[in-house]
């Protein structure tokens, strides 16, 4: 079996290699959201922290 | 000693205890993911043999079975983790049901479109009311309902509460659904699902198979852990081993 | 207990039928939607016959959800959902008279208009006879699992689309049993095993929905 004929999947490559895509494109939103999600989490936890030491120090003046 | 154990699993399952152990693990289930499904992938595409009814088109099997038995599974571990989380009152166990939703929900899309997109060669259209199929969407619509309801409600606590009970109704009517639509489904259409199945399978389609089912499973275990230290950072973003950890990045 | 149970099955009916043209409308909208198809399709005998069981069944579905609301929303805005809670007795037999009494309210009236519609729909008299009897034993499951979810989603703004979201799958199994039924005795065939299994349906609805409910309250409530 040569390469040509791998992609070609006997007439069906169209369907078969858009499945394989979606599931690709699934797998790695999948990888990505929770990273994305992670840092937005940790950045908002970080201003909350600012915030309050901002407040800390108004108040002790 | 039922106290003690108790104390074990309440420390055990805490979320900051969680979220240090977690971090050990999620690189052992990420290579061991990519390397079964690559593995399986090799044998899918290459080693098994072409399908004699069905010729290459086949091939979406090896991602489209494993993902729908996925999004089943991680139904299941949702309802699961719900009971466990209304029942004993463990935040760890609401946390990986919340987490779980999307993953579930993105993985029974995908079985929906690769099996349209199997079904197109097959049958002749996009989508057919096959039993199987008919079964995903609802099962799709079970987790739209479940992610509606977590986000409709503003009290964490409760929201966690409530999505969990309708998750654990979900299960006992995903019996009762899957038997009525293959039901209603032999009734008006009988021999065109018959192309779809297999009644002996090539072991040299089967391993492969079983394989990417594997995969599946693991690269959930990777995404649900990364989900869950989400939502305990952001759940118990007030309190102090979070704040430490913050300040310590 | 079973006290409780008649008081508050009587309370709620009482205080419906204050309000009595409230009441006549999810039996209004019923028979629209009903008479909404014929308009659209053609009104041939044979199309209408083709698809009585479906339009009929779905119609019910829908008119069963728009009066979900009615379960429990008064009493929960009204505070006196609080006060059910409070009594000393269980609450699932309190909340299986609550939907007792919204079956006499809502599911009831749908299957003594079914005949009528039936005869819109040119259902041939044993078809409309199945008809009746699926409505009789899945409607009050249309009421014990919409229970379920209104109780989850009362305190939710705006929650109609959402409990419609969370309640149509759960109603999938009723649907195709019940429209089933009527198309296989239009056809004269035996419908015996599609209303066992109706029946079946609604003895497990009778003893976990309740339940469900009562623990959905409960989360409900404590926010």
């Amino acid at each position: 079996m040569n390469w040509s004929e791998f992609f070609h999947m006997g007439g069906y490559a169209f369907y078969v290699w858009t499945s394989y895509a979606l599931t690709l494109v699934i797998v790695v939103a999948n990888i990505v959201s929770p990273l994305l999600q992670r840092r937005k989490i940790i950045a908002r936890i970080k201003r909350a922290i600012k915030r309050e030491n901002i407040e800390l120090a108004k108040s002790h003046e | 000693m039922i106290k003690s154990i108790w104390h074990w699993i309440q420390r055990f399952s805490s979320p900051k205890h969680f979220y240090g152990m977690s971090a050990k693990l999620i690189p052992w289930f990420t290579v061991s993911a990519l390397l079964v499904g690559l593995y399986g992938l090799y044998l899918g595409l290459f080693v098994a043999p072409t399908d004699y009814q069905q010729g290459e088109s086949y091939r979406i099997i090896f991602i489209h079975v494993p993902a729908a038995w996925m999004s089943l599974f991680v139904y299941m571990v949702m309802a699961i983790s719900s009971g466990i989380g209304i029942i004993w009152q463990i935040r760890l166990a609401d946390m990986v049901a919340a987490a779980s939703a999307p993953i579930g929900a993105s993985f029974a899309f995908l079985a929906l479109v690769t099996g349209s997109l199997w079904g197109k060669p097959m049958w002749g259209a996009y989508w057919v009311w096959d039993a199987r199929l008919t079964s995903e969407l609802i099962l799709l619509f079970l987790y739209f309902g479940y992610m509606a309801l977590q986000s409709a409600i503003e009290d964490q606590r409760s929201a966690d509460k409530a999505s969990g009970l309708l998750a654990i109704v979900g299960v006992v009517n995903i019996t009762i659904i899957h038997y009525s639509v293959e039901w209603w489904n032999t009734l008006h259409q009988g021999a065109t699902v018959a192309k779809f199945d297999k009644p002996s399978m090539h072991i040299d389609m089967l391993i492969p198979l079983l394989l990417m089912a594997l995969a599946f499973k693991l690269f959930y275990a990777a995404v649900v852990l990364v989900r869950t230290r989400n939502e305990a950072l952001y759940r118990d973003r007030n309190r102090r081993w979070v704040r430490e950890l913050i300040n310590e990045l | 207990m079973l006290k409780a149970y008649y008081y508050l099955l009587m309370r709620d009916l009482r205080l419906a039928f204050r309000n009595r043209h409230e009441l006549a409308n999810p039996l209004i909208f019923f028979v629209l939607v009903v008479t909404l198809f014929p308009l659209a399709v053609t009104p041939t005998t044979e199309a209408l016959r083709a698809m009585a069981p479906g339009v009929i069944w779905v119609s019910a579905l829908l008119a069963v959800l728009l009066s979900l609301d009615r379960l429990f929303k008064e009493d929960f805005d009204d505070g006196s959902l609080d006060q059910l809670m409070l009594s000393p007795n269980p609450l699932v037999i309190l909340v299986l008279a609550k939907v007792t009494a919204h079956w006499f309210l809502t599911g009831l009236p749908l299957v003594i208009i079914a005949p009528l519609l039936g005869m819109f729909m040119a259902l041939p008299d044993e078809a409309g006879a199945v008809l009746i009897y699926s409505l009789l034993l899945g409607t009050p499951v249309l009421s014990l699992i919409g229970a379920i979810g209104v109780s989850l989603t009362v305190a939710v703004n705006r929650g109609g689309v959402l409990l419609s979201l969370i309640v149509l799958p759960l109603y999938i199994p009723i649907l195709i049993f019940g429209a089933n039924a009527v198309d296989v005795a239009m056809d004269g065939l035996p419908v015996r095993g599609q209303l066992l299994f109706l029946a079946a349906v609604l003895v497990l609805a009778l003893s976990l929905a309740p339940l469900a409910t009562a623990v959905a309250l409960r989360i409900t409530a404590s926010r």
